[in-house]
């Protein structure tokens, strides 16, 4: 089987800070990391790949030229072959141009069986460019799986629900959005398999390359528009206590029981 | 348009699969009658190959025909797969928010919903402010699938024009609404924590950048705007009793093919403790300022003391002071509990849009600038380590008193 997984470089989001005064994002020094639901979806795809030999596993990401950094890494961690979409013509694209964009770029690879997704990505944490892909290419979707087996030509996959998990059956090609279990210790590639990475092939392709309608694509395609970013409002009156621990404990106790949580 | 190439091979499956017998064999090949397609695009999906595609006209611009707010009413699950659930709490949010968003675009508020069989759907769902209910009634609906829910959903769209269709975060929401929007290519938001209606169009807000400011999204060239809202993010307003709505009954025909992924087994968590975050009273959550999965432990003793259920933000998670089920806030859940206590937590915006409906927030944090105190009633500027055991300790002893 032939499984292609969609990765995205993303900033390490638990490190970005805000600047009080102005309310814009002090992103510089903000180290990128690869999307960890797509850390996972990829380490799915490479086990598959171990367990069945035959099986192939290429890596796609849409993004700016430095994020053929993630892809490097995904080669680096086991997979055959890196595509880079990279185009002034898909800046600013939302999750429906992402979609178009990714999903033209499968076409071109070509023979999918499988198409791996993280279910979200950390920086925008919308969970749409998995179905979205899904949609444009006629494929059905498993969503939140968890783990996925495979056997000939039918799949079965563990995915969460709302309150529970379900296991279901379907046979490929489709497409699958993994979710992150608990407390999963990461791969990362050793200096051995970051070298051997380096000779692995690799290709960036543009907007033409993928044979994408330009109308489709970035800010003119994206049928969402950002209209306007703000700092958060503050929404209480807040009352400040700067006092001892002790009398901070007794005076959060004295509240508990204005409010009536305790007696 | 729907445009059938010459690629087509004659298998007829296209013909079984549509929903509005709106394609026949004419000689080998399959061809559309316009007039009864919805573009659901159900055929362009069975079609083996790729034959069937549908030309989208740009956008005329002229929405005028686009009316009403839609709702995605959603059932519960349940191990049972020939079982259909109750409507789910967030439907219910979904409605009183939808009501008003109608209101000041004088327009219908509608509720669609996908079941075997119709349980009094116009009376509950009236009284929670639909003034229509759109009933797609089938047993194929029972179980959850993705390709038939969004046939079905896209075609009613296409065939009402709603201006505006919200669904629930949900697992299904999050499932069905992107591929919904993919295939009419119309904007979708995604979480959006508050909704308005500026110049007639439909203000989705949300946090934005890794969750540390909000942004308003707009989607003004395509309609219907939709978007996703979290469960417990909107209030409920006050049921109207004895308001009824108006019962539309859709036919929709379900070919059996479309089913691509089957369901073989569903478990569900036993009941759900009052110590799940989601439905708990009251929360006792730290932060990265715990330092430690050991120093967490003075949280849950705390938590444990009062039979409260532990949070975390996403910082205390990614350290692994506490499992990500625990993670209060954009990326993890949505809580409105009566008292939130927020213990070494800075307040990142994707945290408080989490937590900032509960009803009383007590924080407390040594920097007398964090964030986390703009959405608290008490804030103690102080170290969580020092107050937490003393807290507990003047708990325990009240509580052995009594």
């Amino acid at each position: 089987m032939k499984i292609i997984v969609c990765i995205k470089q993303v900033p390490d989001t638990t490190e970005v800070k805000i600047n009080p005064e102005t309310g814009t994002l002090i992103r510089t020094g903000v180290p990128s990391i690869l999307n960890p639901y797509d850390h996972f979806a990829l380490e799915s795809a490479l086990n598959l790949k171990k367990k069945h030999p035959g099986f192939t596993v290429d890596v796609i990401s849409m993004g700016p030229p430095q994020a053929k950094a993630v892809v490097q890494f995904a080669l680096a961690l086991g997979a055959d072959e890196g595509i880079l979409l990279s185009d002034a013509a898909f800046a600013g694209s939302d999750t429906w141009a992402t979609s178009y964009a990714l999903s033209m770029a499968i076409k071109k690879i070509g023979k999918a069986d499988m198409i791996f997704c993280g279910m979200q990505a950390i920086d925008g944490d919308t969970a749409q460019v998995g179905p979205g892909i899904a949609q444009q290419l006629g494929l059905p979707q498993v969503t939140f799986c968890e783990h996925i087996e495979v056997e000939g030509k039918t799949i079965i996959a563990e995915r969460h629900i709302d309150g529970g998990s379900e296991t279901v059956e379907l046979r490929a090609p489709a497409l699958f959005t993994m979710i992150m279990p608990k407390d999963h210790p990461y791969a990362y590639p050793s200096f051995t398999q970051i070298y051997s990475a380096s000779k692995k092939k690799f290709s960036i392709w543009n907007a033409q390359d993928i044979g994408a309608e330009s109308h489709y694509l970035g800010l003119k395609g994206s049928p969402t528009q950002v209209s306007k970013i703000y700092p958060p409002k503050k929404e209480t009156e807040t009352q400040f206590f700067n006092v001892s621990a002790a009398e901070a404990a007794e005076k959060i106790v004295e509240i508990m029981k204005k409010e009536g949580f305790i007696k | 348009m729907l445009e059938i190439s010459v690629k087509c091979i004659g298998c007829t499956k296209c013909v079984a699969v549509c929903p509005f017998g709106a394609l026949s064999m004419s000689g080998k090949k399959a061809v559309v009658n316009m007039s009864a397609c919805t573009l659901c695009g159900a055929c362009v999906q069975i079609c083996p190959v790729e034959a069937i595609s549908i030309k989208r006209e740009t956008a005329s611009k002229d929405f005028s025909s686009y009316k009403g707010v839609w709702v995605f009413v959603e059932l519960e699950d349940s191990e049972d797969l020939s079982a259909e659930g109750d409507i789910r709490k967030v439907s219910f949010e979904l409605l009183s928010e939808g009501r008003k968003l109608a209101d000041s675009l004088k327009e219908d508020l509608c509720a669609v919903v996908f079941a075997a069989k119709n349980k009094n759907y116009e009376r509950i769902l009236g009284e929670y402010g639909a003034d229509k209910v759109y009933f797609c009634e089938n047993e194929e609906f029972t179980v959850y699938n993705t390709d038939i829910y969004c046939a079905a959903f896209s075609a009613l769209i296409n065939k009402h024009k709603p201006s505006a269709v919200l669904f629930p975060a949900t697992v299904k929401g999050r499932d069905l609404a992107p591929r919904i929007a993919s295939a009419l290519y119309v904007g979708l938001t995604a979480d959006c924590t508050a909704l308005s209606i500026r110049d007639g169009l439909l203000v989705q807000s949300r946090p934005a950048f890794g969750g540390n400011i909000m942004a308003d999204i707009l989607s003004p060239n395509s309609r219907p705007q939709m978007a996703t809202v979290r469960p417990n993010v909107m209030k409920i307003s006050q049921p109207k009793s004895g308001k009824i709505a108006i019962l539309i009954r859709e036919d929709i025909k379900i070919d059996k093919n479309m089913r691509r992924v089957k369901v073989l087994k569903r478990r569900m968590e036993k009941a759900s403790s009052s110590l799940k975050i989601e439905n708990a009273n009251m929360i006792v959550s730290g932060g990265r300022g715990m330092k430690s999965k050991e120093r967490f432990r003075l949280v849950e003793e705390l938590a444990s003391v009062l039979g409260a259920a532990v949070g975390a933000s996403r910082a205390a998670v990614d350290m692994g002071f506490k499992e990500k089920s625990h993670q209060v806030g954009q990326s993890g859940v949505t809580v409105s509990p009566r008292l939130y206590m927020a213990f070494g937590i800075s307040g990142a915006v994707q945290h408080l849009v989490g937590m900032k409906n509960s009803d009383i927030i007590v924080a407390v944090n040594k920097d007398p600038n964090a964030m986390i105190f703009t959405a608290a009633k008490y804030a103690f500027i102080g170290d969580a380590h020092q107050i937490l055991p003393k807290l507990t300790e003047i708990l325990k002893k009240g509580l052995k008193k009594d």
